[in-house]
């Protein structure tokens, strides 16, 4: 790539991550340099005549003024090709296996390796014929990367011409030229890799509104705050809430087709328990390991701070790269809090004048940057791919008024905010219904109602109970329950029984860690139609007590433990013993 | 890695506690070590902030008190700060930066390190599934504590954290393999704390098995600031070399970030919150993630940092932080201080991120997990009937709603509370958990199932 013959620069100061270099007038704004005699990995960030500011992205110690700046000539850039699937990088898309393989338990400074497995053969099964046009985005052949996923090849954004050779099917390695294309700048050769640099969205031929819900097998989420394929969802919550554990449960049931989960300045046991599970758990829709599908970027808060920053833009452009090829992809950042510090302290070392709690005054642009790089789109090559972000969100001191939860609130279209009380008493997961919203209720609601017509007048009734009950909390605060009359006790006692019976979910047990969509509006209905019969009956001037000893009120409450057909015979009981019961009051 | 010819120079530009500023100066690298000599000649060391064009600003660990501009040396080291660390600095104490202050010799032998270290790939860590028995019935029923965790104790001023470390110290220790250690680092630390964990660990019979870091409380603070990564940079070396189990205790965390946001707003650095330096997640990240176990490695370290809530904020910097990298929290309550329960521990706010996998069957008993989050449920109700008592009078409670005050009586009284040297087995710790819940009638526990409430559940007592 770097024909031309570049001079080199010097280090003449350095300041944690943060160091200046002269001699740099010949290097472009974000080019990758190398520093040092370890060749530490920097972007450019500012230029001012020939001395360039440069972001080192690893520990830099030991460096000094007169070290050696190599500009490389290109921006910071991932590589795709078969073999992402399954894997773990680091911000900068190095092999954690390989290094913990190759060298020790520990990340040495200035480890370098590729990113994908150069000798490893894939099998290759061409899809054009020499002759045929190919466009931009355009598959020219399939990989089988996974057992369920068929890796497309794809001419590059910005190359389109005429197939004048390719390989027959057979093994090749990712670098091994397979096809030939004569396009208008002349003839380009392609092979199984695509470079594409981070900080740019890979491009679209346009975009779509999305009417299917991201089915997350999460009830709270599903059913009262449900979020779309392509959809941004924002997760803010303090810590002890559950975010990691609930963006876990997202990465595992999530009925995407590529799962990204970037693990950015978290917990390194975080990132092992993700590693130890994932391959041994099962997609409940194609019977394969969770890993096959699961793509890892790990930076944790250990790690090297400047490198955090980047390990966001690395995780969504491999998540738009399976997106270009026609996938169902959903990105898990946790958490973005920590991309945003990095941010803040790159600025600080760059003197740079801060806006609020010390962020910088671009933190909101780069946070709509990132968040619009999610959606359903038309692709270059013609098909349909989705690409849904949730965001987790660290806020100091749950505070949600600071920076990074408010302008991610800006930037995303669904909240679902944690809620310190629900942790405390182990309700999990703490979504709060209350402060969490949803605006893809419209979009995706003619999608729950092909699983049942009522769906969204229903929703609609539960919510509505839910927000009477915490207005009727208040009152019992401060005179009790007792005072009440049966009607409003009603309304409390079927609110309870909905907070365990549905909204908490356990991520540990094995039946209720999932739940799919067809049992999710079953166990609706049955809730709504308990909340109205009981109403009718206590109206005629049945004692709550009635309702409350019945059996079954006690059965609802562990109704989601049953399999989905059960639950037909549990509505069809429920309704015989309100018809039992009213009877005793007309 | 020492150069050969260490440069030495004579005289800075400008000395401002704890940093100071030299021009002049060649080939110096970033983070390096500097030893800073007064007019006495005595050295102090000193690490490099930033290097520009000859110029340098270096901290001085031991402060700067007594440098003048003309006369203090400087010596570029040319390398990192390190230390030398073997098995036998274990029954030793040293000062903050890792000299011995017990009148023994410089520890020989082991390995010169770099206290900073290396971040642990995550890809090689073995994930933490070890239950640790500590016999106090809190942590171990409630919030368990897991071989690799980092599990913090939050405390406030006054408030007994010193003693429910040191039981846990002593007990989780008998109950451990003889291939453990403890490393405690205590910054900013006074005297008598510093006495009280050594005579506790000396009635253990276990002072050989540890090793102590001391910057004491009148100690310039900057010295402080290498005092965590002095002591993990030991137990990383006991851990992974010399296969130990290692328990570290940080005491008080508090205390070392005050010392960082003392340095930052001396560089004049934009600060984030309470004058606290916005790099401050990583430091802590950078002590806290030197916690775990590796794969294919017999030994852990095992972390238990203590920090106080300035006027018991828990949305303060530090506690707030620290909660977000930790795997979980013990929170300690001056409510239930001044009832006398002893330990203090907020139920409701602690937690411990590991249990989930180191609890349960196979590990400690099948309704572990579900009778524990029964409890919380349950004591989480107990709150909002208190309140509701506190306006209406306990007289006009319903009966379901007197059971639970009664319920939260007992579980202070009988489950929280304990003796300081009362080392209850995990069969204790549950049955007392279900004695407790019991006086909640059984339709009240709906986080228990029948097969869990028919074995263990007894309400003869209240009948």
């Amino acid at each position: 790539m770097n024909e031309i013959d570049r001079q080199e620069g010097a280090v003449i100061r350095v300041n944690g991550p943060i160091i200046h270099a002269e001699g740099m007038g010949h290097v472009g704004a974000f080019e990758v340099v190398k520093v040092g005699a370890d060749g530490l990995i920097g972007e450019v960030l500012k230029l001012a005549g020939d001395v360039a500011t440069i972001q080192v992205y690893e520990y830099t110690g030991g460096l000094k003024p007169g070290d050696v700046v190599k500009a490389t000539g290109s921006a910071l850039a991932v590589t795709l090709a078969p073999g992402l699937l399954g894997n773990i990088f680091d911000g900068l898309q190095r092999p954690l296996r390989v290094l913990a393989e190759r060298d020790d338990a520990f990340l040495q400074v200035g480890a370098q390796a590729e990113p994908l497995d150069p000798d490893r053969l894939w099998r290759f099964e061409p899809t054009v014929k020499p002759g045929e046009e190919l466009h931009e985005g355009q598959p020219f052949a399939v990989v089988k990367e996974s057992p369920i996923i068929d890796h497309r090849l794809m001419a590059p954004p910005g190359m389109s011409g005429t197939v004048s050779e390719i390989k027959p099917a057979g093994e090749y390695t990712i670098s091994q030229t397979l096809c030939a294309l004569d396009t208008p700048q002349g003839k380009r050769q392609l092979t199984m890799v695509q470079r594409w640099p981070v900080r740019r969205p890979r491009p679209k031929a346009g975009r779509k509104t999305s009417n299917e819900v991201l089915v997350t097998g999460q009830r709270v989420i599903d059913t009262l705050f449900p979020v779309s394929k392509g959809g941004v969802a924002c997760l803010p919550g303090d810590f002890g809430t559950g975010k990691t554990v609930l963006q876990q449960q997202l990465a595992k049931w999530s009925d995407a087709d590529i799962i990204v989960y970037v693990g950015c300045g978290e917990r390194g046991n975080e990132m092992a328990d993700v590693l130890r599970t994932f391959p041994e758990l099962e997609d409940p829709r194609t019977g394969r390991a969770l890993m096959e599908r699961t793509i890892l970027v790990a930076n944790t808060s250990n790690m090297p701070v400047a490198a955090r920053e980047v390990s966001i833009y690395t995780g969504i452009t491999l998540a738009e790269y399976y997106r270009d090829m026609g996938y169902a992809v959903a990105l898990m950042a946790d958490s973005t809090s920590r991309w945003a510090e990095a941010l803040r302290e790159a600025s600080s070392r760059l003197e740079e004048m801060p806006a609020e709690q010390g962020y910088p005054a671009y933190l909101s642009a780069r946070l709509a940057q990132f968040y619009e790089r999610a959606g359903l789109v038309r692709t270059l090559g013609g098909a349909e791919g989705s690409l849904s972000v949730i965001g987790a969100v660290s806020p100091p001191g749950g505070d949600f008024s600071e920076p990074v939860t408010q302008h991610t609130m800006r930037f995303t279209r669904c909240l679902w905010a944690l809620e310190r009380s629900l942790a405390h008493a182990r309700h999990y997961p703490a979504v709060s219904w209350t402060d969490s919203y949803s605006q893809y209720l419209s979009d995706v609601a003619p999608w729950w109602e092909s699983h049942d017509p009522d769906w969204l007048s229903q929703r609609g009734e539960i919510v509505d109970l839910l927000s009477e009950e915490r207005n009727l909390q208040e009152i019992v605060k401060l005179v009790g329950p007792d005072v009440l009359p049966d009607a409003q006790r009603l309304t409390l006692l079927v609110a309870d029984l909905f907070k365990t019976g549905f909204l908490q979910q356990d991520a540990t047990d094995p039946v209720d860690t999932f739940c799919v969509p067809g049992k999710q509006v079953k166990l609706l209905r049955a809730f709504v139609m308990f909340y109205r019969r009981a109403s009718a009956i206590i109206q005629r001037g049945a004692p709550i007590s009635r309702v409350r000893e019945m059996d079954v009120t006690q059965r609802l409450r562990r109704a989601k433990m049953l399999e989905e057909k059960e639950l037909d015979n549990l509505l069809a009981e429920l309704e015989a013993r309100m018809d039992k019961l009213e009877q005793q009051y007309t | 890695m020492i150069r050969d010819n260490p440069v030495q120079y004579v005289g800075v530009d400008r000395i401002d506690e704890p940093l100071i500023y030299l021009s002049g100066v060649r080939d110096v690298g970033y983070d390096e070590t500097v030893q800073v000599a007064d007019q006495q000649g005595s050295y102090r060391p000193g690490t490099v902030l930033e290097v520009g064009r000859n110029r340098a600003v270096v901290q001085v660990l031991g402060g700067t008190t007594g440098l003048s501009t003309s006369q203090t040396r400087v010596r570029f080291e040319g390398a990192p700060f390190s230390v030398r660390v073997t098995e036998d600095m274990l029954g030793r104490a040293f000062d903050g930066l890792g000299r011995p202050i017990d009148g023994g010799p410089s520890p020989i032998g082991g390995e010169e390190r770099a206290v900073s270290g290396v971040p642990i790939n995550p890809a090689a860590r073995a994930y933490p599934t070890d239950f640790i028995h500590t016999g106090v019935s809190i942590i171990d029923g409630s919030n368990s504590l897991i071989r690799g965790q980092k599990l913090p104790i939050f405390s406030g001023n006054g408030l007994p954290h010193q003693q429910l470390t040191a039981q846990i110290v002593r007990q989780a220790t008998i109950a451990e393999a003889e291939s453990f250690a403890v490393v405690l680092a205590g910054m900013g630390i006074k005297n008598d704390e510093a006495d009280y964990f050594r005579h506790s660990f000396e009635d253990a019979g276990a002072l050989g098995k540890v090793a102590l870091f001391l910057s004491p409380a009148d100690a310039p603070s900057v010295e402080r600031i290498l005092t965590p990564q002095v002591a993990l940079t030991l137990a990383e070396y006991l851990a992974f070399e010399r296969d130990m189990h290692v328990l570290v205790l940080l005491t008080d965390m508090t205390n070392y970030c005050d010392a960082l946001r003392e340095i930052s707003s001396a560089r004049d650095e934009i600060p984030a919150r309470k004058g606290y330096p916005g790099h401050l997640y990583s430091d802590l990240a950078a002590i806290y993630e030197r916690a775990g176990r590796i794969k294919g490695a017999e030994g852990s370290i095992t972390q238990i940092p203590i920090l106080t809530m300035p006027s018991d904020d828990i949305s303060h910097p530090v506690p707030d932080l620290t909660g977000y990298i930790t795997e979980g929290q013990i929170v300690s309550e001056r409510g239930l201080f001044l009832k006398g329960i002893y330990p203090p521990i907020d139920a409701l706010g602690s937690l411990s991120r590991l249990m989930k996998d180191g609890v349960g069957k196979g590990f400690t008993r099948d309704d572990h997990i579900a009778v524990s989050n029964q409890l919380y449920a349950a004591y989480s109700r107990v709150e909002d009937v208190r309140g509701l008592a506190s306006v209406i009078g306990e007289d006009e409670l319903s009966p379901a709603d007197r059971q639970f005050l009664e319920f939260g009586d007992a579980f202070e009284r009988q489950y929280l509370a304990q003796g300081e040297n009362e080392n209850r087995t995990i069969e204790q710790t549950l049955d007392t958990a279900w004695k407790v819940i019991s006086i909640l009638p059984r339709s009240e526990l709906v986080r228990l199932n029948d097969q869990m409430l028919d074995q263990h559940y007894s309400r003869q007592e209240q009948d």
